[in-house]
């Protein structure tokens, strides 16, 4: 088997004395969902920000199997390369440039590629064929993604006055922009009713299929990432519990507990366990 | 190091202990404001000015009434000044900032700005833009070391300065640390919202932190007035301005974040003036200031704050 | 929102003028004077009284024309809040905002140039026409060229004012009612415009807070003075000089800064503001201290010279026209010249708001971890950023020695830092029409209170708490997108 897309092994961070993400190992590869999952204050969005360049963990190796440029070390990396080597972001209180309209965030994602076209900026300021090609170039491939993701109507609108669905959405759109090879998603769903969510989880396999992007999905929906995840890791404590298939993952007891606490809580959790083993049966059939 | 050198230290670390108590005093109505609604006040050294004028009225008007024990002249002077300089503390916020909560950013400080215009102005229509002389209150002073070719002394202004900002500082601490005004205070700072939801008025709470400021600002003035001699409507600016870095330098936020910065903004004004150039010590200063913040963002006492992603 | 019932408002008026009592005794009530026998203190209670009585009757008056907006608010509110609508009312502002300036000119012509007053309305009239006239044509020939007008009305009314604006700008020295002061005081207004367009880049676009922009408009005009005096360069040599020293410092200024955030820099920019003051001030040998720096030369064109007796190897421009000497054909030259660089700056600034750079500092502006997240440098974006805006500081730098003919520190202290951020933020945030309107009103508003000279310092500082408060996102708080999708086949 070749080497993933990307490879974390022994991940580890500590704040002061509070150890967040402990050796953890996780892998994510092209043209496959990956989701992380752990209860609140597992270290998920630790995990993320050690990936994406702004944490440096305290140790661990961030491997990126990069087409071109071979192996890269992420954790190396200043904080704003890990963008320009493929690995692209959405965060958990989405961050978009609210003045900004859809359309023009769409642009800043493309920033470095027109910006070596633009001849920091001399081309452009003179107006050059080759700036102008760019930039209408630029323009489609917004518009592409902007009509995929059903942003048509407000694209011209400043992101800040969109509906909370809307900006999620742009959020992904800006984030595919960068042409990435691995998405990483801080929960997309998070806030979002359920029909925005079932469209978010065909709009994430659409992207698989389509562009054989690799997706990293932090995710608290389960009926998602159970939906639509190829390989799931379980985290917490800042360690790993458990990886697997999503039938793996459903029916492995640390998860469970880990979930729903330890089994002398019965009453309750046993409940809940049959909902979401029900609910997991129920959409596993349709994968 | 010879005697006569050791005495020229001291004198200079004095004169400096001086003038950087003022600082602190001027710097915590900077911090207090900055820390619970995130604005510089940038009229703040306008407020301490006309502490200064309120202080040169009431000496002149008590002389010309023949009250002339000093302690009772300097106790109602203090409480004359105090008094009107809160007024204008208060108002200030009331016109100018209160309005603005919730505006962009450099809405308030622009804002602040134009109060800081506005003032200077008006105290230089109403009272005059020439200097006002003050004939001095307070004569005399300690030495402390006389021979080996030195003396060394130390003022009773310059004590009495000392001495009056050590207590305001303590009596301070005590009230932001141990009353309810305090812990309001302290809950606003941390979030305006939750704390107008458990029912701490927010409003007055941030009032009340203006006349605070003031109150400090006024005293400043007052002591200005008396160890100088001498003031007109433009001290604002220059002090509010050294004030404001020694705010930052300490960690704007943080009340003995602002008493050191004001301490060690005073030092340098005196070491660097008394051993290198006093042309220079402005230069001195903000020097020390930018490299501090290379090396802390927040400060010498700031809270650092973490990045939330 | 219930209108308030009279003796409520009657208290609130008694508390204000309460208030205005305190605050009045210390200043307005007393005051101090020096004589032989120190000093003495004297009253003057009328005043006071007149004081209270205005606050009583302001106070009263506002809380009624408070109320009056609350009722309509409130009507309003009752509507359905339509989104395009709110667009385009939005845009129909600008154009409005942008019409303020044909307002204020005529204003302070009829107040300074009497009977010529006439004549500017007139003209003004005409740039108009023209202006109107153009972008109808406009409306004809891009269909027919095939690049339709999309341009909504609102753009279109704003397209027209500066068209307009522009003729008149550059008609104005040529004018009948254009005298030495006119000229003159145009020039200061396109200095500070200049200054405002460069700063916009730095606090308006990137979101950088400088409080020391002054800096580089001292840097350019001594680098310009040194230059000149030093190495006998000429304006036109010294002036990209300028702009690339300026932006040298700019670059300077934001090493340091680069980890520290909004307000902390506030104080750091304000330091190195004052940091170059004083050494321009005390280094003597270099730049003469508190004396300055004279004998500065004035531009000339293409080697004619304005002068009446023109320097070694220069013509003078009198001669070679034959239009007989006038010290005034400098003035207009010198107007002239500024005008350029105002457009060009403009122009430039603009252009780079629409590439990656620009694009770059607004999205810096609105949230910097985002922008590490897709690959900007935000290291580069800032750097940059000062750059720019110190380079446009140190043109209007270049610009003010050659004017003046002479330096000194005096021109450079914290207040004018302060008079060219309220341009921008009273303007509006990044918005150049903004600068424009706003440098216009700062400059122009002391001139016509001249009469009131004592008085107009005070007046101005209100007026910047007023604007502050009524609309806190500056005049043209709107933002124009730098690009927008036409939804062909959408």
């Amino acid at each position: 088997m070749s080497e993933p897309l990307l490879n974390v092994t022994g991940l580890t961070m500590r704040f002061g004395g509070l150890v967040a993400v402990d050796g953890v190992n996780l892998s994510a590869d092209t043209g496959r969902i990956t989701a992380l999952i752990g209860p609140n204050g597992a270290g998920k969005t630790t995990i993320f920000n050690c990936l994406t360049g702004f944490y440096k963990p305290t140790s661990g190796e961030l491997s990126l199997s990069h087409p071109t440029r071979g192996k890269v070390s992420l954790q190396t990396l200043p904080g704003y390369q890990v963008a320009r080597h493929g690995v692209v972001r959405t965060f958990q209180n989405i961050r978009l440039f609210p003045r900004m309209t859809v359309l023009e965030n769409l642009l800043v994602a493309q920033h470095v590629g027109l910006m070596r076209k633009s001849v920091l900026g001399v081309a452009g300021l003179l107006g050059l064929k080759g700036w102008r090609t760019a930039q209408k170039e630029a323009i489609e491939r917004a518009r592409f993604w902007i009509n995929r993701l059903d942003l048509a109507a407000v694209a011209n609108e400043e992101a800040g006055n969109l509906s909370y669905g809307m900006q999620r959405r742009v959020e992904i759109a800006r984030a595919m922009n960068t042409d990435p090879l691995l998405l990483c998603l801080d929960e997309p769903a998070a806030g979002l009713n359920p029909r925005e969510t079932a469209a978010l989880g065909e709009l994430l396999q659409g992207i698989r299929a389509e562009f054989g992007i690799g997706i990293l999905l932090i995710e608290h929906d389960m009926k998602l990432v159970m939906g639509i995840s190829d390989h799931i890791h379980v985290v917490e404590y800042g360690r790993k519990i458990a990886e697997g298939t999503p039938e793996q993952i459903r029916t492995d007891e640390r998860v469970i507990k880990a979930y729903l606490g330890e089994p002398d809580e019965e009453e309750l959790p046993a409940v809940v366990a049959a909902d979401i083993a029900e609910v997991a049966a129920g959409e596993g059939d349709r994968v | 190091m010879d005697a006569s050198a050791l005495g020229t230290f001291l004198q200079y670390l004095i004169n400096g202990l001086t003038l950087g108590a003022i600082y602190g005093l001027i710097a915590i109505g900077y911090t207090m404001v900055y820390g619970i609604i995130r604005m510089i006040n940038f009229a703040h050294g306008e407020i301490y000015m006309i502490g200064a004028f309120v202080a040169v009225t009431t000496f002149s008007l008590l002389a010309s009434l023949g009250v002339t024990a000093v302690p009772l002249a300097l106790l109602l002077v203090l409480l004359v000044s105090i008094f009107f300089t809160a007024a204008y503390g208060w108002t200030v916020e009331r016109i100018a900032y209160r309005p603005l909560r919730g505006a962009p950013k450099l809405a308030p400080l622009i804002s602040a700005i134009g109060m800081s215009i506005f003032l200077q102005n008006y105290v230089m229509q109403t009272q005059g833009s020439r200097p006002k002389p003050l004939a001095p209150v307070m004569n005399g002073g300690i030495t402390l070391w006389n021979g080996d070719g030195f003396t060394l002394s130390i003022s009773y202004i310059q004590l009495f300065i000392i001495l009056l900002t050590l207590v305001l500082m303590l009596g301070f601490t005590q009230l932001i640390g141990r009353t309810a005004l305090g812990r309001a205070q302290r809950a606003c700072e941390q979030d305006r919202t939750m704390a107008g939801l458990l029912g701490i008025n927010v409003d007055r709470t941030i009032s009340l932190t203006f006349v605070m400021g003031a109150t400090l600002a006024a005293v400043a003035g007052v002591l200005v007035t008396m160890y100088y001699g001498v003031i007109d409507f433009y001290i604002g600016f220059l002090a509010g301005m050294k004030a404001f870095t020694a705010a930052v330098l300490g960690g704007i936020g943080s009340l003995p974040g602002a008493m050191l910065g004001g301490l060690l903004i005073g030092l340098i004004e005196a070491f660097f003036t008394g051993y290198i150039s006093g042309a220079y010590k402005d230069v001195a200063s903000f020097s020390v200031l930018i490299a501090v913040l290379v090396f802390r963002p927040t400060g010498l006492l700031g809270r650092p704050d973490i990045e939330k992603v | 929102m219930a209108t308030v019932a009279l003796p409520t408002r009657l208290k609130d008026a008694a508390i204000a003028a309460g208030l205005a009592l305190v605050l009045a005794i210390p200043f307005i009530g007393l005051f101090t004077v020096s004589t032989d026998q120190g000093l003495v203190v004297n009253s003057r209670w009328s005043w006071v009284a007149w004081a209270v009585g205005l606050v009583f009757a302001g106070r009263l008056l506002l809380g009624a024309g408070r109320d009056a907006l609350a009722a309509r608010a409130n009507r309003k509110n009752n509507e359905h809040i339509d989104l395009t609508n709110h667009h385009k009312n939005n845009r129909i502002l600008r154009g409005i905002a942008i019409g303020f300036v044909v307002f204020i000119v005529p204003v302070f012509f009829l107040i300074y140039g009497g009977a010529s007053g006439i004549q500017i309305i007139l003209a003004l009239v005409i740039c108009l026409l023209i202006g109107f006239f153009l972008d109808i044509l406009g409306g004809f020939v891009l269909p027919a060229l095939k690049k339709v007008d999309r341009s909504s009305v609102g753009t279109r009314l704003t397209r027209a004012f500066m068209v307009a604006a522009l003729l008149f700008a550059v008609t104005l020295p040529f004018m009948p009612y254009s005298d030495r002061y006119i000229i003159d005081l145009g020039t200061t207004v396109l200095i500070y415009i200049l200054l405002g367009l460069g700063l916009n880049v730095t606090v308006g676009l990137a979101g950088l807070l400088d409080l020391g922009f002054v800096a580089f408009y001292a840097i350019g005009a001594y680098s310009f003075a040194l230059l000149s005096k030093f190495f006998g360069l000429d304006f036109w040599v010294c002036l990209p000089l300028s702009g690339l020293i300026a932006a040298g410092f700019g670059v300077l200024l934001s090493l340091p800064i680069l980890r520290l955030r909004g307000d902390y820099l506030a104080i750091v920019t304000l330091g190195f503001g004052e940091i170059t003051r004083i050494v321009i001030l005390n280094w003597q040998g270099l730049t003469g201290g508190p004396n300055g720096v004279s004998g500065i030369p004035r531009p000339g064109l293409f080697g004619l010279s304005f002068e009446r007796r023109p320097p070694e190897g220069m013509v003078s421009f009198h001669e070679v026209t034959g239009i007989g000497f006038s010290g005034e054909h400098r003035l207009m030259f010198l107007y002239l010249i500024v005008l350029a660089l105002v457009c060009l700056a403009a122009w430039v600034i603009n252009r780079l708001r629409a590439l990656p750079v620009g694009r770059a500092w607004e999205a810096l502006r609105e949230d910097e971890i985002a922008c590490r997240s897709l690959g900007i440098n935000p290291t580069a974006s800032k750097v940059s950023a000062y750059a720019i805006g110190g380079m446009m500081g140190g043109f209007a730098g270049c610009f003010f020695a050659a004017r003046q003919g002479f330096v000194s520190p005096e021109s450079f202290g914290f207040i004018e830092s302060a008079l060219i951020l309220a341009i921008v933020v009273l303007g509006g945030m990044g918005s150049q029409v903004g600068v424009v309107i706003a440098a216009l009103f700062i400059v122009m508003l002391p001139e016509l209170g001249r009469e009131f000279a004592d008085y107009r310092m005070i007046v101005f500082g209100l007026a910047m708490i007023t604007i502050m408060v009524w609309r806190p996102g500056g005049l043209l708080s709107t933002r124009v997108p730098t690009v927008k999708l036409d939804q062909k086949g959408a």
